[in-house]
């Protein structure tokens, strides 16, 4: 079971809410992936605009727990007055916190990431930080209070999988005891069994799932396959090696050589 | 007076955070606000006087990754 900031977890894939076809789909797909947290965003509202209420009505309608983020602050003060919005909004301590460094790589913003965490910390809200695998800032944003650590595996929305899986491997051979997600960058279902297998919590994924051809089917198959990468590394895999071995036993083998 | 609304312009008496967003329309509607770049909670807003040229911020839950 994951646990993050006291709440223990079933489901270690944690599902965003954004570019679906249709409401009815974004609410077959929560359902097929088993996720029980669901990321959410705020965005500017006009008097008239009624948008944010029923997708706040849908919201609550789903009984699940939220991750509101900081999608698009590129600055520390940004990202702290739209933690303390979304704080308000959602009524949740749980932030996603993201500053975004680089508009083309959506790459996060590591020495900002690490103020806003610390300020945010400070003020009791429960960090997680959207980060890049470096342990250095890791440790960082561990001595300003966050208890959850979100690398990415690759840009957002890139689909391109694990880009560094020494360094997510090493991140989590560093931190044995701290609850890491692979946030960002994730494909297709094996990107998420791979994540899993390297010892990872959960997995947070968005795009992959809404973009797809059949963004329900695809829920499900990375249900799947999260369950199928977590159950792997509990099964300890064996190691690769270089030369080949034989995995019928030889020792009785029919002589029927010449 | 004027003020900005999520940049748009719009003509408002004077009076206070609460008195300006129900008069544009927001009523008691599930929305968070800042002044200036400064969130103003919900409880503050009855007590947030506006001055000519605020910039004010009104976001509602949306759709997030």
């Amino acid at each position: 079971m994951a646990s993050f900031y006291g709440i223990d977890l079933k489901s270690r894939l944690l599902l965003g809410t954004a570019r679906y076809p249709s409401p009815a789909v974004l609410e077959r797909a929560i359902k097929a992936s088993s996720a029980e947290v669901v990321t959410v965003s705020l965005r500017r509202e006009s008097g008239t605009g009624r948008a944010g209420q029923s997708f706040w009505s849908f919201i609550q309608s789903l009984g699940l727990k939220v991750l509101p983020n900081t999608a698009g602050c590129h600055s520390v003060k940004e990202a702290v007055t739209t933690a303390h919005m979304a704080r308000e909004l959602f009524d949740t301590k749980w932030i996603k916190l993201e500053v975004i460094g680089d508009a083309d790589t959506l790459q996060p913003d590591v020495f900002g990431l690490v103020e806003a965490a610390r300020i945010l910390c400070e003020e009791g809200f429960e960090v997680f930080p959207y980060t890049t695998e470096d342990l250095v800032v890791a440790d960082r944003l561990v001595e300003a209070g966050c208890k959850v650590l979100m690398p990415w595996g690759a840009p957002i929305g890139s689909a391109r999988g694990l880009n560094n899986v020494y360094g997510l491997r090493s991140l989590r051979a560093h931190f044995p005891d701290i609850p890491l997600v692979v946030d960002a960058g994730l494909g297709v279902p094996s990107h998420a069994a791979a994540a899993m297998e390297l010892g990872y919590d959960a997995v947070l994924l968005n795009t992959a799932v809404a973009e797809a051809g059949d963004p329900v089917e695809m829920a499900r198959a990375f249900a799947l396959a999260t369950e199928a990468g977590r159950a792997a590394y509990l099964a300890r895999p064996m190691e690769p090696r270089d030369m080949a071995v034989p995995s019928t036993p030889v020792i009785g083998k029919a002589a029927l050589g010449d | 007076m004027k003020i900005f609304l999520n940049d748009d312009v719009h003509e408002v008496g004077p009076g206070t955070l609460a008195a300006a967003l129900d008069s544009l329309g927001y009523g008691d509607r599930k929305i968070a606000t800042a002044v200036n770049g400064r969130f103003v909670a919900a409880a503050a807003r009855p007590r947030t006087t506006l001055v000519d040229g605020d910039r004010i911020e009104v976001v509602a839950p949306m759709q997030g990754g």
